[in-house]
């Protein structure tokens, strides 16, 4: 067992893991952020998308501890009460999402590709989302979301 | 930053979904995030083989291991009372007799029967430590040969699965006139013949399937969060095979679910044995299935080899048709595998064609591979395979164009009864092929083919008309079919006193936008926003009667929300009469105000709620106090959505890979509420089917019976890079069958696109056949062959 | 995932002390193979020694006629990275189509080349380019680092620390995923280097490794659509779900003849 400090959305936590414990697990089980999904055991679905330190990472495919001292983003973090996050937004305009479990994992996704390509057109998106799988959408309506949430991003609020 | 706001509802408009709010802000819920007090964790020990007696299972050192609270094996359910798994169909074999069911244990008892198949299951007070614990069960294992293909499976030397059913075959079933089939093909100047595979594939909802039981030993109940497609259906299985008193001592509930697609509509061995162990241990008990696990023990989905031949004039007009078809079980007879391979399949192989005679064989063989069931479309994308693929032979053996083929044979009159039970009630499939030619523009394409030539790529082009049923129904007839479950969904309709609507169904959303539609179709009746209604779902507790959701019914419980609404709006009437002093006849009621053309007065729809809930303006022994309507629609017959797709690809002959370079598709769902929603589950089915033919195929080593495709690194899905931008059009034949006209639009994309991609490359190669998925490889070697032949 | 302890040493020295220490250690980089690994229970290491922050593997630098990339950059910062771009734009483009984005995000050069994955992409840069790799003890050539597949030259307990490359314009790396994993079912590196030219495949099945006889064709005057299957050994090759070796062998050729017609 290990204890470590991690600040998430703003928040700081200390607490207590095994050191075999991944970070999505901690988030998920320890902290109750239950946003993040675990789809795969393999990195490959993206379901578990959460930020560290500003960059998008499968939080299945890092350890807990090896995110002590670090800055973590997560999809419970974008929104202020009702009001959403543009990406967000963006996502319920086009009907990005159907089941809603790749989402959360989609979103952060999308605002790691916005903060490298400010102004994506679809080509960039579909080859930005490999790492993410949907069943449900086709992608298609996801890829108008990102495409549309990129551009508000870069829009003067 | 932007609010959601809810707009009033109206049919017809792609109104914003309003469940999405939770979902994008990480606050769904699903099952896997619950987690209740006293919660220990499963972890299920699997069989490595295909094929095992099993000997003697050593627990010993896993029950001494930190944290584990109980290990159970198959004969602990046995010996605890626990039913095995049932088939939910009863099918009737060509000789009268009934359908062979292997027996399946929530744990394998004595034999194993296909690769990750439970055996045992570890409780403990963590998911780590359950998986430890699992990882020290020593089972002894007398390894058995294995039997994968069917063909093999059926033939005198292969291991038996089931000791009471030889030949491995469950059924031989058939549908149609054989005689008349026969003098058909007699009668016939052309045929054309084909043999294919329907490649077995794995749904991969994104959510793994998930359980969380809780055992109230003080008075013999129980909870399950499950996620499912039909927690209400579940609720009376699982009460049975628990041996529970009665529903009221089983609550089912299905919060958020992450996708289904037909693989969380089955009752599963796991979760049984996880609900059993609930009540064992006394103390609640979660399962997630890892990627992993989902791949092993999902049902999966297709996998028939079919041999079919078409019998024309010389004009290309169809004659007659007969099917051959072997439909791969699994090891064991999933929940509603036989309605699938059987009335959901056959019964549909006339496709959108006037065929006169049809003869259809469909032989149920177990081998050692995991249980098939049902998987978006379930039997009509099998259909429409066959029947599309011989249309595409047709063409080439007339020498017609494939739209032309298609014209000649068309049904153009509607009602029609088809030689295979189903009549279908309307349609216009000229008109449709019509729209989805000029939105691919058709004409444009020997163009198209010349240009990408130029760049050193093989263009074609596939057309499908596909015709499926959905809505399924009406409960006779299904019983009468050997259907063991109700057809019709309820609601019930509640409207507060200061004027918010409760409405509760039986039928289940699993990302398919029910909340919004319900919204938006009450909102639209008694004219109230749409923010004012909310849609409960999914717990046993306060839904009790429906049937949920799968084989695109939301037709049906939106039918019966129309009833319910009718009654509210109704009771309404009376009420105004009363508080107006006329005959309720005489009280007209639109976009939410009841009106008095005789009296020039006006009645507010909330203001007949408070009057409803205040009940002092009218006498309550002649009229009930209260709003609430409570409404079950059967629907009496299917409804038989239609469409045309058509995709052009482009190969490289020098890789064989294939691109989808353009896919339209012309669709006619009837009336469509909510054309954003419904564009969605048209992307999505197209995608699934797309990459059926492309991509994905579950495959089992043929000597070991290993799933060789356990994990997406070996499992091909489609992703964003993969696939064109859709082309949708809709041409909409509304349905008389219910009050909203609607056909059902889940499973179309997946139905329609196999055929359309296979007719494609077939078209690019000058080919007659490639079976699915059409690999790299596969089409490099047949791009060889084409080379040498040139 | 088995039960282990995790140790984030300081210093490349207490690194190597607590791989020294511990038989069952293993160093972790940017865990993007290794994690999956373990969470299927596929190994049980006792300790991960997490190599990700160590200073002496981190960093981008120009050097005489090249560049230094230390070994923890990750394939994100490779691809991002303007020197690399100047220098050596085929790697630059490599490294920003390893895996997805997240996966680049931590995925790091040393941990791709110490794993040497026979469908990793990297070790055919490091083979054409004949690039050398600083590990905690010495300096070994690309040629004698990789020795078959998921096997390398790195004694038990050293670390690779940085690879150097020589500057390159005229390069480029194709890769022929696999349409499931997306790992290079095949891929190609070609590059003209002053010394002639060098085409290093992977994916092939036993590793990476140089097609020699494509080279000597084109640095005695043959031209690139002459390349063909013919002059590769079919030995390289191994078959699987994906694709036979005759297939693999087949697509090495096809992507060659590309990268080259690229470059020329």
């Amino acid at each position: 067992m290990t204890d470590m400090t991690l600040t998430v959305n703003g928040r700081e936590h200390v607490v207590t893991v095994e050191d075999r414990t991944l970070l999505v697990h901690l988030l998920r089980d320890q902290l109750r952020l239950t946003g993040a999904h675990v789809g795969c055991d393999t990195s490959q679905c993206g379901a578990c998308t959460v930020h560290v330190d500003g960059k998008a990472v499968k939080s299945c495919t890092m350890l807990a501890v090896q995110a002590q001292g670090c800055e973590i983003l997560t999809i419970e973090g974008l929104a202020q009460g009702r009001e959403l996050h543009p990406m967000q937004a963006a996502f319920h305009e086009h009907h990005g999402l159907q089941c809603g479990f790749c989402t959360p994992g989609m979103i952060m996704m999308a605002l790691d590709i916005a903060r490298r390509h400010p102004s994506p057109d679809a080509a960039t998106v579909r080859a930005e989302l490999e790492g993410n799988l949907c069943r449900c959408t086709g992608y298609h309506n996801i890829v108008k979301a990102v495409v549309a949430g990129a551009q508000r991003m870069g829009e003067p609020a | 930053m932007t609010a959601m706001t809810a707009p009033m509802g109206k049919f017809g408009q792609s109104v914003k979904r309003v469940e999405d709010s939770r979902l994008i802000t990480g606050n769904g819920r699903y099952v896997d995030d619950l987690v209740l007090p006293g919660q220990t964790h499963a972890a299920f020990v699997r069989s490595a083989y295909a094929h095992a007696r099993i000997g003697a299972i050593d627990v010993s050192a896993a029950a001494a291991m930190p944290g584990v609270v109980k290990i159970l094996t198959g004969q602990d359910l046995v010996d605890g009372g626990l039913f095995a798994l049932p088939s939910g169909w009863g099918l009737t074999s060509i000789d009268g007799t009934p359908a062979r069911v292997g027996v399946h244990h929530a744990l394998a008892v004595d034999t194993v029967r296909f690769v990750g198949e439970p055996v045992a299951l570890v409780i403990a007070e963590t998911r780590g430590q359950a998986r430890d614990a699992a990882d020290s069960v020593f089972v002894e294992y007398e390894e058995l040969p294995a039997v994968v293909d069917m063909v093999a499976a059926l033939g005198p030397d292969a291991p038996q699965l089931h000791p009471d059913i030889p030949e491995n075959r469950a059924f031989t079933w058939d549908i149609g006139n054989a005689e008349e089939a026969d003098a058909a093909f007699a009668r016939a100047t052309r045929r054309v013949s084909i043999e294919l595979r329907n490649n077995r594939l794995v749904p991969n909802a994104m959510e793994p399937r998930a359980i969380n039981a809780e055992w109230r030993a003080y008075d013999g109940s129980m909870t399950i969060h499950l996620t499912h497609q039909n927690p209400i259906g579940m609720r009376v299985l699982f009460m049975m095979l628990l041996g529970l008193e009665s529903e009221n001592h089983l609550r089912v509930v299905s919060p958020d679910v992450g996708g289904g697609f037909g693989s969380k509509a089955p009752a599963y061995a796991e979760e049984l044995a996880v609900a059993f162990a609930a009540r064992a241990v006394g103390r609640p008990v979660k399962w997630t299935a890892e990627r992993t696990e989902s791949f092993l023990t999902d049902a999966h989905g297709r996998d028939h080899v079919t041999r079919a031949e078409l019998a024309m004039d010389d004009h290309g007009r169809f004659l007659g048709l007969k099917v051959h078809t072997l439909a791969n079980l699994g090891g064991y007879i999933s929940t509603s595998n036989a309605l699938v391979v059987s009335y959901m399949y056959a019964t549909m192989l006339c496709g959108q064609y006037a065929i006169p005679a049809v003869h259809a064989v469909v032989e149920g063989v177990y081998t050692n591979t995991c249980p098939v069931d049902a998987y978006r479309g379930a039997g009509r994308p099998e259909a429409a395979y066959v029947i599309e693929r011989l249309a595409h032979l047709a063409a080439r053996e007339i020498g017609v164009d494939q739209a032309e083929i298609r014209r000649r044979n068309f049904v153009r009159a509607f009602p029609h009864q088809t030689p295979l039970v189903y009549c279908y009630d309307s349609g216009d499939y000229e008109g449709c092929l019509d729209a989805a030619l000029r939105l691919a523009d058709y004409q444009g394409f020997e163009q198209r083919r010349a240009e990408a030539r130029a760049r050193g790529k093989l263009r074609g082009i596939g057309l499908s008309a596909y015709v499926e049923a959905c809505g399924i129904g009406p409960s006779k007839l299904l019983a009468s079919l050997g259907g063991g479950g109700n057809m019709w969904e309820s609601c019930e309709i509640r409207v507060q006193p200061a004027g918010s609507v409760e409405v509760l169904t039986g039928a289940h959303n699993h990302g398919q936008g029910h909340q919004t539609v319900y919204a938006q179709i009450i909102s639209e009746r008694f004219g109230i926003p749409m923010d004012r209604i909310t849609v409960v779902q999914g717990d046993t507790d306060r839904i009790q009667a429906g049937t949920g959701t799968y084989g695109s019914r939301a037709s049906v419980g939106l039918s019966a929300a129309v009833k319910s609404c009718e009654k509210i709006i109704e009771k309404g009437r009376q009420i105004v009469g009363y508080m107006l002093g006329i005959d309720p006849g005489a009280v007209d009621f639109a976009d939410g105000i009841y009106t008095s053309a005789a009296t020039n007065q006006t009645v507010a729809f909330t203001e007949m709620v408070h009057a409803a809930h205040a009940a002092t303006q009218f006498p309550t022994d002649q009229l009930e106090p209260g709003l609430v309507a409570t409404s079950f629609f059967d629907p009496p017959n299917f409804t038989y959505p239609a469409g045309v797709h058509v995709c052009e690809v482009e190969i490289d002959p020098e890789t064989g890979v294939t691109e989808v370079v353009a896919f339209n598709a012309a669709d006619d769902f009837g009336n469509v509420a909510n054309p954003l929603i419904v564009e969605g589950q048209v992307h999505g089915g197209l995608t699934q089917g797309i990459a059926q033919a492309l991509w994905e195929n579950a495959v089992y080593d043929p000597d070991s019976a290993q799933l060789m495709t356990a994990s997406y690194m070996d499992y091909g899905m489609p992703r964003a890079d993969s696939l064109p931008e859709f082309g949708l059009a809709f041409w909409p034949s509304p349905t008389p069958v219910n009050p909203l006209g609607m056909k059902g639009c889940g499973e179309a994309g997946a139905i329609g696109s196999p055929p359309a991609v296979i007719n494609a490359v077939c078209d690019a190669l000058g080919i007659a056949h490639v079976d699915m998925p059409a690999s790299p490889e596969k089409i490099w070697r047949l791009c060889q062959e084409r080379q040498e032949a040139l | 995932m088995y039960e282990l302890a995790y140790s984030r040493p300081a210093s490349l020295a207490d690194a190597l002390a607590l791989l020294a220490e511990d038989e069952g250690a293993q160093a972790i980089s940017g865990g993007q193979t290794l994690m999956p690994v373990l969470r299927a229970r596929l190994a049980m290491p006792s300790r991960l020694v997490d190599l990700l922050k160590l200073p002496e593997l981190a960093g981008i630098r120009a050097v005489d006629g090249g560049i230094e990339i230390g070994a923890a950059t990750t394939h994100a910062d490779v691809a991002a990275s303007g020197e690399v771009r100047a220098v050596l734009p085929a790697l630059a483009d490599l490294a920003g189509g390893i895996g997805d984005p997240a996966i680049r995000h931590r995925g790091t050069i040393g941990g791709s080349i110490a794993n040497n994955d026979p469908a990793a992409c990297y070790p055919s840069a490091l083979l054409a380019l004949g690039a050398s790799i600083t590990t905690s003890q010495r300096i070994l050539a690309a040629e004698d680092f990789f020795t078959g597949m998921f096997s390398t030259a790195l004694e038990p307990g050293e670390i690779v620390t940085a690879v150097r490359f020589p500057a390159c314009q005229r390069a480029r790396y194709i890769k022929f995923r696999n349409p499931a994993s997306r790992f290079a079912l095949v891929g190609a590196f070609a590059a003209q280097l002053p010394s002639g030219t060098r085409i290093a495949i992977t994916g092939g099945g036993h590793g990476v490794f140089r097609w020699r006889e494509a080279e000597a064709h084109l640095d005695s005057g043959g031209t690139i659509d002459a390349i063909t299957e013919d002059m590769l050994d079919l030995a390289h090759f191994t078959g699987d779900l994906h694709g036979s070796a005759e297939y693999r062998h087949h697509i090495a050729a096809v992507i060659v003849r590309r990268a080259l017609t690229a470059l020329a």
